[in-house]
């Protein structure tokens, strides 16, 4: 452990905003924000909005994105879920409709729900995911029905209460957004300070435990900051689209990166970005609800690097296949003609001899030849048939050298019967990197087996060659 | 209104209509919970709103039929886009599922919003279900009042029934051992597919009558408890089919007395009952595990008791075994002092003054004890490199967990145990 200097400055921080808040007083730091706007003539309200929904977005990204790499993804779904009983308690028992001591009901009952889950988990048979939806489902289930008692309450007092379900970003006052914007920022203060614990937290809790870390309770601190962020979330967005701010960022920002310190900003960004370009199209656009404009911001963002991400993305993987293929039937082509020429190395063979091989098509295996004759490997002779070039020997060498080099070692060293080597062998020689065809050779060499000349004769009879084991 | 069954008529279908959705959710639900999905109920049920306000868009009417069938392909494209995301993105199947069903509820939003926002479709009924209110909608079958989502529920309810009886040997060996499916021939791919269609259907039928809340918790609900309650997957399905009928009952009626939304009170039911097999389940409980705990505890303090006063009387010391020094020497504390009790109770332990001495049985019982200690011990010198004085602990242990069975095995590897430990200890 890092020694209690995260707690100290937790604690620290906590008392200064404490103390700036009893000294100051909300309405004054509003006071403030809005003389500045003034003076640099911004206007006011929309700076608001803008910040708070923009600190929002990348609080629950960054904190959402440990949910998804510790495959707790839906948690923030059912802690969301799971916060309603406490708003409708907290009404209940304030009877008005007082935005803070609704937050902190949320807070507690969702804290309670995502311990519940963790409980269930740990202490009992019950998976994960049937944790997480016994807690959403049941928790929610309260809810509802607590909720339908704070709507028979005669004073009628209770509008508001559906905004936690849907979210209404325009039915925030300016205090709801300061509480919102110093929520999230403290939340991202916490998340910086403790850095380092959550990541050894994220990837290897056991090596933490055993390094007497407090696991449990830094696994509470991040619970509970979770917790925080989906509570502070839900007027402004709502039950459902909460859960989207929490793990689209990290999923869309895992594609680009390994690095957690490079995951953490960008998930970070994108989260910033679609909240605020959520945030301005609501805003010019008549009737665009703001929450479900930004999780659509963030889902495009999420399906661009999907396809477009440089190693992970699909696009790449599809490109990497397309060349991988391409370089095994130019391989296949190159030893097919090598082996159908292997006893007079100037002769020439026709398309058919060569489809009749590898069990192509004639059209294929001319496709396949044209191909080659354009990068030089192989030439059309006088009477229309194929040879290889010199270029085109020295490459198909290679590839018969390993193709050899490998089924002699499942010969020599597996003790594979040499008629069962070929189809084996086929499918490692265009992997095989060089280090390991040297250590091959090198063994085989060792006992005897490897001859001097650079490729040895094959272990078995050659399909399709004329007069060789015939 | 009429009567069915002698019950008020709108009763009995918001009983009848709750019981369907629950006993069919358990049935799928045994399914999923076991192949670790039991969330999709819940992102099926969000998933279908743009299906929903593109069947609005496109007819212009809130006819069910159009309706049911945009959630349908609404629910169906979210099954296949969560598995092609996590197939082929390489993305956590929660994580795919989170952001497939968020991404659709927001577009089902916006399209509503910008849409159809002229159109009633109250946040509430998707979320409650209109149970009270849908048991009035009804249509006229074979002479008796129907409500419509009844209709609907029964042949998902039908099918569903005829899927798990066809499929049961498939639906099986896929959820425990899809590898082995694979290798026997089954079509893995085929069973999922079929059962997830099922799934959608059946989140679609039942989240217009219960609410998309009850949707998510009976697919998990009864399944999860029967999960606690047996080993056996026809067990199971039975207990988690009939959970699911007493969720209904329950349900109705505490709602009824509490004046409260069926559909909510009966998931804090399905929570309660869910609770009650986590605290009572017979093996798997937690009074059941602690008290097995405690049972065990007092077996191995009782049988430590034992050993030691056979063991004092063996080496003939002068002095007799006080009760203070045995209880300290088998752990000392509460559970030993019952152990005594209970030893002193079954006659193989008497005391008299401060003062603990076997009985004529209880020797008995303590010869056989410390011969098991002293045959471990024998072996472990035999086949195992260790100094005598390592000897004792790991026997100490043993002799609390050798079955007659692992005795004889060992009689016949050391037929005469002269064990080292020959002094009391």
């Amino acid at each position: 452990m890092s020694g209690p200097a995260p707690w100290l400055a937790v604690l620290a921080l906590a008392t200064l905003q404490a103390v700036l808040f009893a000294l100051v007083g909300a309405d004054r730091l509003l006071g403030w924000v809005q003389a500045a706007c003034a003076s640099a003539g911004l206007p006011y309200n929309t700076v608001m909005v803008l910040a708070g929904s923009g600190l929002l977005g990348i609080c629950s990204a960054v904190i959402g994105s440990y949910a998804v790499l510790r495959r707790r993804s839906l948690f923030g779904d059912a802690v969301a879920h799971a916060a309603l009983p406490g708003i409708a308690l907290a009404y209940l028992i304030a009877r008005e409709r007082h935005f803070f001591s609704l937050l902190m009901g949320a807070l507690i009952s969702g804290v309670l729900g995502a311990m519940v889950i963790t409980w269930l988990r740990q202490s009992t048979r019950t998976r994960q995911d049937a944790a997480i939806g016994l807690v959403l489902s049941v928790f929610f289930g309260l809810g509802i029905v607590l909720t339908s008692a704070v709507q028979r309450d005669p004073s009628g007092a209770h509008a508001g209460l559906e905004g936690f379900l849907l979210g209404k970003t325009a039915g925030l006052i300016s205090q709801d957004l300061l509480l919102i914007a110093v929520t999230s920022a403290n939340i991202l203060l916490l998340v910086w300070l403790f850095q380092k614990e959550f990541l050894l937290l994220s990837f290897d809790p056991g090596f933490a435990a055993v390094q007497r870390w407090p696991v449990p309770a830094l696994d509470i601190l991040m619970m509970t900051l979770l917790v925080a962020a989906t509570v502070i979330g839900l007027p402004a967005v709502g039950v459902v689209l909460m859960a989207a701010m929490l793990i689209i960022p990290g999923v869309a920002a895992r594609f680009w990166t390994d690095r957690l310190a490079a995951l953490l900003p960008l998930s970070g960004v994108i989260g910033l970005g679609s909240a605020i370009a959520g945030t301005y199209v609501s805003s010019i656009r008549e009737g665009m609800p703001t929450g479900p404009v930004i999780v659509l911001a963030a889902a495009a963002v999420c399906l661009f690097s999907m396809f477009a991400a440089p190693r992970r993305g699909i696009a790449a993987g599809v490109l990497r296949r397309l060349r991988m293929q391409e370089r095994v039937a130019r391989q296949n082509l190159l030893r097919s003609l090598y082996e159908l020429v292997e006893e007079a190395p100037d002769s020439a063979v026709t398309a058919e001899d060569v489809a009749g091989k590898r069990s192509w098509g004639v059209a294929d295996a001319l496709k396949l030849l044209r191909r080659a004759e354009a990068r030089g490997e192989v030439r059309r002779t006088t009477d229309g048939r194929w040879t290889l070039t010199d270029l085109g020997l020295q490459r198909a060498l290679d590839v018969v050298r390993a193709h050899r080099l490998w089924e002699l070692y499942l010969v020599e060293q597996a003790s594979i019967a040499a008629d069962h080597v070929d189809r084996d062998a086929d499918e490692l020689e265009h992997i095989l990197p060089p280090e390991m065809l040297h250590q091959l050779e090198d063994r085989l060499k060792q006992k005897g087996r490897w001859p001097e000349d650079r490729v040895p004769a094959s272990v078995h009879p050659l399909e399709g060659v004329a007069g060789e084991g015939r | 209104m009429d009567t069915v069954f002698g019950m008020d008529a709108i009763v009995f279908w918001i009983i009848a209509t709750m019981a369907m959705v629950n006993v069919t959710g358990a049935l799928l639900g045994t399914f999923l919970v076991l192949r670790r999905m039991s969330l999709l109920g819940d992102a099926i049920s969000h998933a279908v709103l743009p299906g929903l306000a593109l069947a609005f868009i496109l007819t212009n009417t809130r006819e069910p039929f159009p309706m049911l069938l945009g959630a349908l392909v609404a629910g169906l494209l979210t099954v296949l886009l969560t598995h092609l995301i996590h197939r082929y993105a390489n993305v956590p199947e929660d994580a795919a599922m989170g952001v497939v069903f968020t991404s659709l509820f927001a577009l089902g939003v916006v399209m509503i919003t910008r849409v159809a926002s002229h159109v009633d479709l109250d946040p509430g009924c998707v979320l409650y279900g209109v149970l009270e209110s849908a048991a009035l909608d009804t249509r006229n079958i074979a002479g008796m009042e129907v409500p419509r989502v009844a209709v609907t529920l029964s042949a998902v309810f039908l099918a569903t029934v005829v899927f798990v009886v066809l499929f049961w040997k498939e639906l099986k060996i896929v959820s425990f051992d899809p590898q082995l499916a694979t290798t026997l021939g089954i079509n893995a791919d085929r069973v999922h597919y079929l059962l997830m269609g099922l799934v959608a259907a059946f989140t679609v039928a039942a989240f217009e009558a219960v609410g998309s809340i009850l949707v998510v918790a009976m697919l998990i609900a009864p399944a999860a408890t029967a999960f606690l309650l047996t080993d056996r997957l026809h067990w199971m399905t039975l207990i988690a089919a009939a959970t699911g009928i007493l969720i209904a009952i329950l349900g109705r009626n505490i709602a009824a007395v509490y004046d409260a939304p069926v559909a909510g009170m009966a998931s804090v039911v399905a929570g309660g009952l869910f609770m009650l097999a986590v605290l009572f389940a017979p093996r798997y409980g937690i009074v059941a595990r602690r008290l097995a705990q405690v049972r065990l505890g007092l077996r191995i303090s009782g049988e430590d008791l034992l050993g030691l006063a056979y063991r004092w009387q063996e080496s003939g010391a002068r002095a007799s075994l006080t009760a203070s020094g045995a209880l300290e020497a088998a752990g000392g504390g509460v559970v030993s002092r019952v152990a005594l009790w209970l030893l002193r109770r079954a006659g193989l332990l008497v005391k008299s003054g401060d003062s603990v001495r076997l009985t004529a049985s209880g020797e008995e019982r303590a010869s056989r004890l410390v011969h098991r200690h002293r045959l471990w011990e024998a072996y472990l010198a035999k086949h195992l490199p260790l100094p005598d004085d390592h000897l004792h602990s790991p026997a100490d242990r043993m002799e609390h967990f050798m079955d007659s069975d692992l005795q004889r095995q060992v009689e016949e590897q050391v037929p005469e145990p002269h064990g080292p430990s020959g002094a009391p200890r």
